[in-house]
C-alpha cells in the first residue's frame, strides 16, 4: 500500500496554505493515520513554527535530497501525535537544492516507511519549489480567498495541476483536486463586501470541500506553535475537521457560511 | 434589510463586481491555457501587416487555438472598422 501524496498549493501567498498543511496533517494524525508533513518552502521555512517544532529542526528536507542525513535523522516527531512527523525546509539553501529525483527518492522512501499520507505544502507561486510538491501528487488542496488575485490564481494552479503533474503526464487519473475557501467573513458576504461560496465556486466550476471562517483563533494558534485544528472550541478549527473528515470521505454539511440570524430591533434598523 | 438600509441606495456591491471581471479574464485565460507561446508575438506581428492596410487596433485581432479530436486549428479574426476601406499609409 503506497502512501497518499496530498499537495497543499494556491498560486499566491499568504493565503493560508501552511496553516491548512499543519491542520490538515494533524487531522489526518488525528483519524489515525500515519503522517508526514513536508515544508517545499526552501529558504523561508515556516511549517515548523506553526507546527511548533522550530527548535527540534536538526536535519532538513535538502540534507535528504542530497544525502547528507537519512529521512529517518530528519523526520521530526510531533509532540502530541506519535504517528505525526514533519520535515522541514532548508533556511540556508535556495531552491534550486531540490531536484525532482531526490524528491521522488522521499516520498518513495515515506511510502516504504509505513506511512499512509505524505502532505505536501508547497510555497507561493509556480516556480520549481511548487513545480516539485505538486509534481507526484495524488490529491491537491487548493487554498483560495474570496479576493479576485487569489481566485484568479488558483484557476491558474487548478490548470498545472490538470497538466504539469506525473499522473497527468503519465496519462493516468487525474489528481484529486479540492478546492478550500480560507479567510470567509460570512457578514461581509452578506452585505456584498465579499465573494460568496457559490461566486467563487461558479466561477472556479469546481465544489468547495471546507469553508474555514476568517478567524482570531488562527492567529492565535500560529503566535503558540499550535495548530489551529486542534482548538476544538473555535469554529476555524471545528471547520478544518470537517475538511478533514471530508476529505477521508465522510459527508458532512458546510457550517459557519452564514450570519447568526438577527433579532428584531437590529433587523429593523440594520447594522 | 433594515429601514435605514432602504433609506441609503446604494451603488452595486463590490463583490459583484469582482465577480464579474474575474468571470470574464478566467474565461479568457483558460482559453489561452496550453496554446504555444509564439501566439502573442504571432498577433502582434499580424497586426503590423494587418495596420499596413487597415486602421485596426489589437482589440480587433482575435487568435483562438481550438483542439478537436486529433488535430488543431488556428482561427484568426479581425473586425475591420465600418465603412472606411483602407487607409494606407
Amino acid at each position: 500500500m503506497s502512501a497518499e501524496i496530498i499537495v497543499v498549493t494556491s498560486g499566491k501567498g499568504g493565503v493560508g496554505k501552511t496553516t491548512t498543511s499543519a491542520s490538515l496533517a494533524t487531522g489526518l494524525a488525528m483519524a489515525g493515520k500515519k503522517v508526514a508533513v513536508i515544508d517545499f518552502d526552501v529558504g523561508l521555512r515556516n511549517l515548523d513554527l506553526i507546527m511548533g517544532c522550530e527548535r527540534r529542526v536538526v536535519y532538513d528536507f535538502v540534507n535528504v535530497v542530497h544525502g547528507e542525513a537519512t529521512i529517518k535523522q530528519a523526520l521530526i516527531k510531533d509532540k502530541r501525535h506519535e504517528n505525526l512527523f514533519v520535515l522541514a525546509a532548508s533556511q540556508t539553501r535556495d531552491k534550486d537544492a531540490l531536484t525532482q529525483e531526490g524528491v521522488e527518492k522521499v516520498l518513495d522512501d515515506l511510502s516504504n516507511d509505513g506511512f499512509d499520507f505524505v502532505v505536501c505544502d508547497s510555497p507561493a507561486g509556480i516556480e520549481k519549489g511548487a513545480h516539485l510538491a505538486m509534481y507526484f501528487a495524488d490529491h491537491a488542496v487548493v487554498v483560495v480567498n474570496p479576493e479576485v488575485s487569489s481566485v484568479r490564481d488558483s484557476d491558474r494552479i487548478l490548470g498545472l495541476l490538470a497538466s504539469k503533474t506525473r499522473r497527468a503526464e503519465r496519462g493516468e487519473s487525474g489528481i484529486t483536486q479540492h478546492l478550500l475557501l480560507t479567510r470567509y467573513n460570512p457578514a461581509r458576504v452578506a452585505i456584498g463586501e465579499m465573494l460568496s461560496v457559490k461566486d467563487v465556486e461558479e466561477i472556479l466550476g469546481i465544489t468547495v470541500v471546507g469553508v474555514i471562517p476568517e478567524s482570531e483563533n488562527v492567529l492565535a494558534a500560529s503566535n503558540a506553535g499550535v495548530p489551529v485544528i486542534l482548538d476544538e472550541n473555535s469554529h476555524a478549527g471545528q471547520a478544518y475537521r470537517d475538511t478533514v473528515a471530508r476529505i477521508l470521505g465522510e459527508a458532512r454539511p458546510l457550517r459557519f457560511t452564514e450570519v447568526a440570524k438577527k433579532g428584531f430591533l437590529q433587523r429593523v434598523f440594520g447594522g | 434589510m433594515g429601514i435605514l438600509d432602504f433609506l441609503k441606495r446604494k451603488p452595486e456591491p463590490t463583490a459583484t463586481v469582482a465577480k464579474e471581471r474575474l468571470r470574464i479574464i478566467v474565461a479568457q485565460e483558460r482559453s489561452t491555457r496550453g496554446a504555444p507561446d509564439y501566439l502573442p508575438l504571432m498577433r502582434n506581428e499580424l497586426l503590423e501587416v494587418i495596420k499596413k492596410y487597415v486602421n485596426v487596433d489589437l482589440d480587433a485581432i482575435n487568435i483562438n487555438v481550438e483542439r478537436d479530436s486529433g488535430h488543431e486549428v488556428l482561427e484568426l479574426s479581425v473586425a475591420l472598422p465600418d465603412g472606411k476601406a483602407a487607409s494606407t499609409p
